[in-house]
């Protein structure tokens, strides 16, 4: 059910774009105000998530430690991960914000009647194509780079050279498009068919991946199948970042437009979903913090000094004639 | 004593899910499956909300009158108080990876306890009372209204967790039910749903100084008790004393080990150790608790508790505190004691007085893991050990959830353990280390009306037991967790008949070698030693 309703919301969406900036003829809304507004969007809410997440206490150490502490010299430590140090846990969070480390680690269980047996199969294929799926979205977003300056920088060429290099195709096909997609439809197919993952999957996880895959579509139609006028969106999209933002006068297939308003929908949907994980990774106090808490005092901002244990005068008061009697030692004479 | 079905049964697992949306399926009590609530008077004496008799069975559980308004208030301040809580509540993507690492799910296939869903049963309600799109779209964002049902479905949930920490490895963002669970129980404890087997040994703890309720005179017979079984093992009287001034080390463990089998055997070997070495050290009444319960109740319980440990080594005069064998004590000791009672700078960075070994790693907290101090010893060739007196047990060894994932404590126990047997076989790598599976126990839950759950939730360690007694003959599960002693040994008589549970300094205990003994010719546990009769002819 939640996926269908995520899937006819993206159908509107397009089907807004497609009406609002062809029939309707509201190129600029959908060109212009609309993207604007979506940048001001994301931008006020990711920082204010970020900012209210990082104004919050960390009021305990509580690294998860997933090998062997530091402790004695001869005992070999597995600094990144279990790290004692700055450095340690710097290296721990790269590996796991660039190689997904900890889904690395992902196994799947198996029990066997007969035995009966436990086991535990290795299972990479979440963490591979999760991997693939953020990677080449970040590829093709930073290809883009190429719409919003000019001059072209060399990386951003170099990129799309690489990006085109089995020379498929005219235009030249980009292997990440068809990674990504390829991605996209992997993680949606696992939501589906995976019992477990799909029993626990609400709108909100659905609801991402047809946008997300309706923005690569979308992309994909205007530049392999409508063609768009390549000029005219650089015109656009310059427009927009140097802040004097126009609609080119050369006409531009309507697919750019319902593109562009997804990319946007996108944006604004960013600071309020699921997708905060991005920014949350960094924040997350059991992967950013070293196993240090017993060589140095890690402080509690509101650690209250008034809660006092149940004090030893109390306890001899209680007890006093047992112990002496016990001929244990006290420090008040009956 | 509930009953429970055989192992042929309750393997039969199923882990499909069902057609039902899980918020539609209410939470279903039934024998076995959750503990029995706090009594009223242990509430009052702990100054807990909303004493009263009642059953989770019952229709009615006699929450206060404004109890919606008390967890979301609570739930409030809770996340103000904790980033860990916020994140945890913002950024799950529901990938999945953590849904069959939980023990509970494995070994019972109730999807509510795949961890994912577990933290769910709150985030639904902090998306509808703290997220506008929860309180637009309502169920359609993933929303859903505090109802009694809710309430009921936490406390069946949340004391189905035993916060050992495993999903929390496999998280791609390091979400952690333990973290979760904790809130979840605060929140619970609120409106006064908390159970028994938690709160009367916190209340125990605070009044006499250990879960047990043990009073001082009765604590000291007990040592006394036990040193007498030393003698009649080793011939050598052990003196160890108890709540003396000026002494260099105080030496703190969970007081399960002084009372119950096989928890007792431990307490020998350390008292064993400790005689051997000649050091100037002493136990505490007062503390004689390493265990900390408050850790399963709520931050202020736990820190009230804790504070003893320092109260009781400044009022000594002691340099510094050696611990003993337990899981979340150590997790307490690693990851809290310093921030909530701290800084211990009226004591010193532990140094062995035998080999001089400053132990930087405990430079913050002043206390030691006695796994550490022993593998120290053993490094420098401090002990005369004679491991073939262990040679009837053929070991494993099992990981706390807590040492393995709450601090890392991998090695040293294994180093020990390996210099002091003969013949040491690890499970399957995805069953130990930062890998390992909890007890079952854990986190509070190891008391007799659970025992079912709780051997749902100990087959994956059970089946991983079994796997090196029938590959290597395996007959003994080591383990440095007084919960551990207490509940591996039905769990292995369940899954994994014939392997016994022992502490590592109880096997530490048997291969001793102390100056003026008498030829040993049986263990701690006074079973004969096969062979040692007629060792000299070997």
């Amino acid at each position: 059910m939640a996926a269908f309703y995520s899937f006819f919301v993206v159908l509107a969406l397009v089907v807004l774009a497609w009406a609002g900036a062809g029939e309707a003829g509201w190129k600029g809304l959908f060109g212009i105000y609309i993207p604007y507004l979506a940048l001001l969007v994301f931008l006020f809410g990711f920082l204010s998530k970020i900012l209210n997440w990082a104004k919050t206490p960390v009021p305990f150490c509580i690294p998860t430690t997933g090998g062997q502490q530091k402790s004695l010299p001869w005992i070999k430590n597995n600094p990144w991960d279990n790290p004692y140090n700055t450095s340690g846990t710097v290296i721990r969070m790269a590996l796991e914000v660039l190689t997904f480390r900890s889904l690395f680690r992902n196994t799947s269980v198996q029990l066997q009647q007969d035995g009966p047996k436990v086991g535990y199969n290795s299972a990479k294929w979440l963490w591979l194509f999760a991997l693939m799926f953020h990677y080449s979205f970040l590829l093709i977003l930073l290809r883009h780079l190429r719409l919003f300056t000019n001059p072209v920088p060399m990386p951003i060429l170099k990129l799309e050279f690489f990006d085109s290099i089995l020379q498929i195709g005219v235009p030249v096909l980009y292997q990440s498009d068809m990674i990504f997609v390829v991605a996209i439809l992997f993680l949606f197919l696992r939501r589906v068919f995976d019992g477990k993952v799909n029993y626990i999957s609400i709108m909100s996880d659905y609801f991402p991946l047809f946008l997300i895959l309706a923005i690569a579509l979308s992309g994909m139609w205007m530049r392999y199948i409508a063609k768009v006028d390549v000029i005219a969106v650089k015109e656009l999209t310059m427009g927009l970042v140097t802040l004097h933002p126009v609609i080119p006068k050369d006409p531009i297939d309507i697919s750019f437009y319902v593109h562009i308003f997804l990319v946007s929908v996108l944006f604004m949907y960013f600071p309020f979903s699921k997708l905060m994980h991005m920014g949350g990774v960094f924040l997350s106090p059991t992967r950013n913090m070293p196993n240090f808490s017993r060589r140095q005092m890690w402080v509690n901002p509101w650690n209250d000094p008034a809660i006092k244990p149940h004090s030893y005068a109390a306890y001899e008061d209680d007890f006093r004639e047992k112990m002496i009697e016990a001929g244990l030692p006290v420090d008040k004479k009956a | 004593m509930a009953k429970y079905p055989p192992p042929e049964e309750l393997i039969k697992i199923n882990y499909s899910t069902p057609p039902t949306s899980w918020m539609d399926v209410p939470p279903e009590f039934k024998p076995g499956n959750f503990s029995y609530p706090g009594k009223p008077d242990i509430l009052k004496y702990l100054g807990l909300p909303n004493p009263r008799v009642w059953s989770p069975t019952d229709d009615d559980w006699k929450l206060p009158e404004n109890w919606k308004e008390i967890i979301t208030e609570g739930f409030r301040e809770r996340l103000e108080k904790y980033r860990s809580f916020k994140i945890f509540m913002d950024v799950c993507v529901r990938c999945g990876a953590c849904a069959d690492k939980c023990h509970f799910f494995i070994g019972g296939g109730d999807p509510k306890n795949m961890p994912v869903l577990r933290a769910e049963l709150l985030r639904s309600i902090y998306r509808g009372d703290f997220t506008m799109a929860g309180k637009i779209l309502g169920r359609l964002a993933g929303a859903r209204k505090l109802e009694i049902d809710v309430v009921k479905e936490w406390f069946l949930y949340f004391y189905q967790c035993t916060e050992c920490r495993r999903c929390s490895l496999f998280c791609p963002y390091g979400i952690d039910t333990a973290e979760i669970t904790m809130m979840a129980r605060e929140l619970l404890t609120l409106v006064g749903c908390n159970i028994n087997w938690i709160l009367e040994p916190a209340a125990n703890c605070n009044r006499t100084g250990n879960h047990l309720g043990i009073q001082p005179h009765a604590y000291k017979d007990m040592m006394e008790f036990l040193a007498e079984d030393i003698e009649t093992v080793t011939g050598v009287k052990v003196n160890p004393s108890v709540n003396r001034k000026g002494a260099e080390i105080l030496f703190i463990t969970p007081s399960g080990d002084i009372f119950a089998d096989p928890g007792i055997y431990t307490y020998m070997g350390y008292m064993i150790l400790f005689e051997y070495l000649g050091i100037d050290y002493t136990w505490s009444t007062y503390a004689s608790e390493g265990g900390n319960f408050g850790l399963f109740t709520s931050d202020t319980m736990m820190k009230k508790l804790n504070a003893k440990m320092y109260h009781e080594a400044k009022r000594l005069g002691v340099k510094w505190i050696l611990g003993g064998e337990c899981g979340h004590m150590w997790r307490v000791i690693n990851q809290y004691m310093l921030t909530m009672n701290g800084p211990a700078d009226f004591l010193e960075t532990p140094v062995s007085p035998i080999t001089g070994t400053k132990f930087d790693a405990a430079a913050g907290t002043k206390m030691l893991h006695i796994t550490e101090f022993t593998a120290d010893l053993i490094k420098n060739n401090k002990l005369k050990l004679d491991p073939y007196r262990n040679a009837n047990f053929k070991v494993t060894y099992h990981d706390s959830c807590n040492t393995a994932r709450g601090m890392g404590l991998l090695e040293e126990p294994r180093y020990v353990i390996k210099n002091v047997v003969p013949e040491f076989y690890e499970m399957p790598d995805n069953a130990i280390r930062e890998q390992t599976f909890c007890c079952g126990g854990g986190a509070g839950l190891n008391n007799e009306e659970f025992t079912e759950t709780r051997l749902r939730g100990g087959l994956p360690r059970g089946n991983a037991v079994k796997y090196v007694r029938d590959t290597h003959g395996v007959n003994t599960l080591a383990c440095i967790c007084a919960i551990d002693r207490a509940t591996l040994p039905p769990l292995c008589n369940y899954w994994a008949p014939g392997v016994g549970v022992c502490g590592v300094h109880e096997l530490v205990g048997n291969a001793l070698i102390l100056d003026g003994e008498k030829k040993r010719t049986m263990d701690l546990r006074q079973n004969p030693l096969p062979g040692f009769e007629d060792e000299e002819e070997e």
